[in-house]
């Protein structure tokens, strides 16, 4: 294993394409998650710096989207913490996690079909809008002015990630691939701190790829967002991320830059098997 | 020709999301309200009120109510004829012990309190779903019509377990009771039909209907989104409630003047609501406007046809009207399964292109 993420644990570091990268911003200790019998995480520690690109990267089945899922505040763990902006995490419900500021996608696309595009992506900025009801139902005041404000910020994002031409079409009517970007476009209206992707590349072809990669390059790079980000495509990975987390069977067997993972030799068995001669 | 927005340019948000973002739909809504407060009061007779005005008008604000519920929230309920008589009993109690209040305020505490009621059953919401939670909120249908014909506190111990609707007065006008003129009852009617779609309207374009239509669509993602399921779920309750009281006391003081729990206000009053909401269209407040209109003026439509217009014996008439509407309601789910709504949003399509479609 690399020791790579011993050296750079606390304070920041600088990429190798000379990116300067915060302190620790999420730090997974210990997590071990059961499902009855099945252990589906067991003792993962991992962290996430302040404006990294992290992706967590395995084999089917190696416990990568149940991570996410612990992450967004689907799980709870049995055993280990979850730390967040240096304080202990309790047990939260989904929605107090999106109000700290972390926000996701998801791999079979859950957006809001009954919706249109904006509307879905309006979605993303509830944690914000805090108007009672009666001030809603008159229209006026708060109510109207929050709606206006926060219109305002979502209109940005759409131009963003050029979805502007498709504003006001119901979501169940777009491509896949659209579909795709108008989720991240849901997850960036929240104006998360930490961004978790789980594969925002499946199914696409080169072309999409390519379109994902750059937006997901861009809000990085443009908003300063902290992006954990799990998918099969290796190209991509290795491409995009800062630091790479290896899973198997629920442990941990790699951690590290790119470069180091992809010379680690558990990384090597797990992908491509071991040979018993 | 008509729905056309080429050269309506909005340059501000308040422009672009309000109800009737197109000129034509926007005087249209216009010319239907001015008609609805300005003309018909002055041609209205009792027959048309009864049979037709009335019953639709107080129907509209309960479908209006039970589409926040099921067709926003995704919530199916099956007591609402329970909660209409919540806001009627809760009416009914506040006209005999406060007789000085003005009965406007009286309907408007009867919805309150149908609201909390509705909060009450809403609360098994949270731990189930879909047919299941169908099956939970009949349970306060029937609960609800026991309490109403078992606790005599209720009917004020009148001896017949009736509950009857004393005089009262808007202005000066009576409202209520036997000395009530038509087109008063119909302009209070229409002020709470009015006021309900406007408020309905605006909750469901801003940050609550959102949040109602992201627990429908999917409850998960609506969660990681910011959405707490506990406190959409039961807004939703209490709005739709509150509607559905507001119109079981319209019904009950306004139209009937009188009603007794089991027959006004039982199983029958839930689908019969339900099918307008399914039939006019769910997620829809326009829908609940037309599911309301097609059930109530059918029926009438139909008796004058058959037994006008054929010369058929009203008992044959009355048996094949149920059946008649039965069949159409059928075909017309399958025909159409959005509902109404849908049919309307079709038809503004076509029409934005009409007379020259390509």
């Amino acid at each position: 294993m690399s020791d790579n993420s011993q050296d750079i644990s606390q304070g920041g570091y600088t990429t190798v394409d000379g990116r300067k990268i915060g302190g620790v911003m999420m730090e997974m200790k210990n997590i071990t998650l059961r499902f009855g019998g099945v252990v589906a995480i067991s003792d993962i520690s991992f962290n996430i710096h302040e404006g990294e690109i992290r992706a967590i990267i395995g084999p089917n089945g190696a416990g990568k989207s149940s991570m996410l899922n612990v992450i967004s505040g689907f799980y709870n763990p049995q055993e280990g913490e979850v730390w967040f902006h240096g304080a202990k995490r309790p047990n939260m419900r989904p929605y107090q996690v999106a109000e700290q500021g972390i926000a996701r996608t998801f791999q079979n696309i859950a957006l809001f079909e009954g919706m249109s595009v904006l509307d879905n992506v309006m979605t993303g900025r509830l944690t914000k809008m805090k108007s009672g009801m009666f001030a809603q139902a008159l229209w006026k005041g708060k109510a109207e002015q929050e709606e206006f404000e926060n219109r305002e910020v979502v209109e940005k994002i759409i131009d963003f990630l050029e979805i502007q031409a498709i504003r006001k079409t119901p979501v169940a009517r777009l491509p896949y691939g659209l579909k795709k970007r108008v989720e991240l476009a849901r997850a960036l209206a929240a104006e998360p701190k930490l961004l978790l992707l789980d594969e925002p590349m499946a199914g696409m072809n080169v072309e999409e790829k390519e379109d994902m990669s750059r937006f997901i390059l861009d809000v990085n790079d443009e908003f300063g967002t902290t992006i954990a980000l799990i998918e099969h495509d290796m190209g991509v990975v290795m491409d995009l991320s800062d630091r790479v987390v290896v899973m198997d069977y629920g442990r941990k067997i790699g951690d590290g830059t790119p470069a180091e993972v992809l010379a680690n030799q558990d990384v090597i068995d797990a992908y491509l098997g071991v040979s018993h001669d | 020709m008509f729905y056309r927005e080429a050269g309506d340019f909005k340059t501000t948000y308040a422009d672009d999301s309000q109800t009737f973002p197109i000129k034509f739909d926007r005087y249209r809504y216009y010319l239907v309200l001015a008609v609805a407060f300005g003309v018909i009061p002055f041609i209205i007779n009792d027959y048309w009120a009864n049979a037709v005005l009335l019953p639709f008008l107080i129907y509209a604000i309960a479908a209006i109510g039970l589409n926040i519920l099921v067709g926003y929230a995704g919530q199916v309920s099956l007591g609402s004829g329970g909660f209409m008589a919540v806001g009627a009993y809760a009416t009914y109690k506040l006209m005999t012990s406060f007789p000085d209040v003005n009965i406007f305020f009286h309907v408007i505490i009867a919805g309150g309190i149908t609201a909390l009621v509705g909060v009450m059953f809403g609360l098994p919401s949270l731990r189930i779903k879909g047919f299941y939670l169908a099956v939970s909120t009949l349970a306060a249908q029937f609960f609800l019509v026991w309490l109403f014909n078992r606790v005599p506190w209720f009917y004020n111990y009148s001896a017949s377990g009736q509950i009857s609707s004393p005089e009262r007065t808007v202005f000066g006008y009576a409202v209520t009771g036997p000395n009530a003129e038509t087109w008063v009852a119909y302009l209070f009617c229409l002020v709470f039909v009015t006021i309900s779609a406007i408020i309905a309207r605006n909750l469901t374009r801003g940050a609550s209907g959102r949040r109602w239509m992201a627990i429908r669509d999917m409850d998960i993602a609506a969660e990681i989104i910011g959405v707490n399921p506990l406190k959409a779920k039961l807004t939703a309750f209490a709005v739709s409630s509150f509607f559905i009281g507001i119109a079981g006391a319209l019904f009950f003081a306004v139209y009937l003047g009188s009603a007794e729990v089991g027959d006004t206000f039982g199983t029958t009053k839930s689908f019969l609501l339900l099918f307008m909401v399914i039939i006019g269209g769910l997620g829809s407040i326009f829908g609940s406007f037309a599911g309301a209109a097609f059930l109530v003026v059918l029926p009438v439509l139909l008796k004058n046809v058959l037994v006008a217009g054929l010369g058929w014996p009203t008992d044959t008439a009355a048996h094949l009207e149920i059946l008649i509407i039965g069949g159409l309601i059928i075909t017309f789910l399958i025909a159409e399964p959005h509902g109404l709504a849908q049919l309307w949003r079709v038809a503004k399509e076509k029409l934005r292109l009409w007379p020259f479609p390509h």
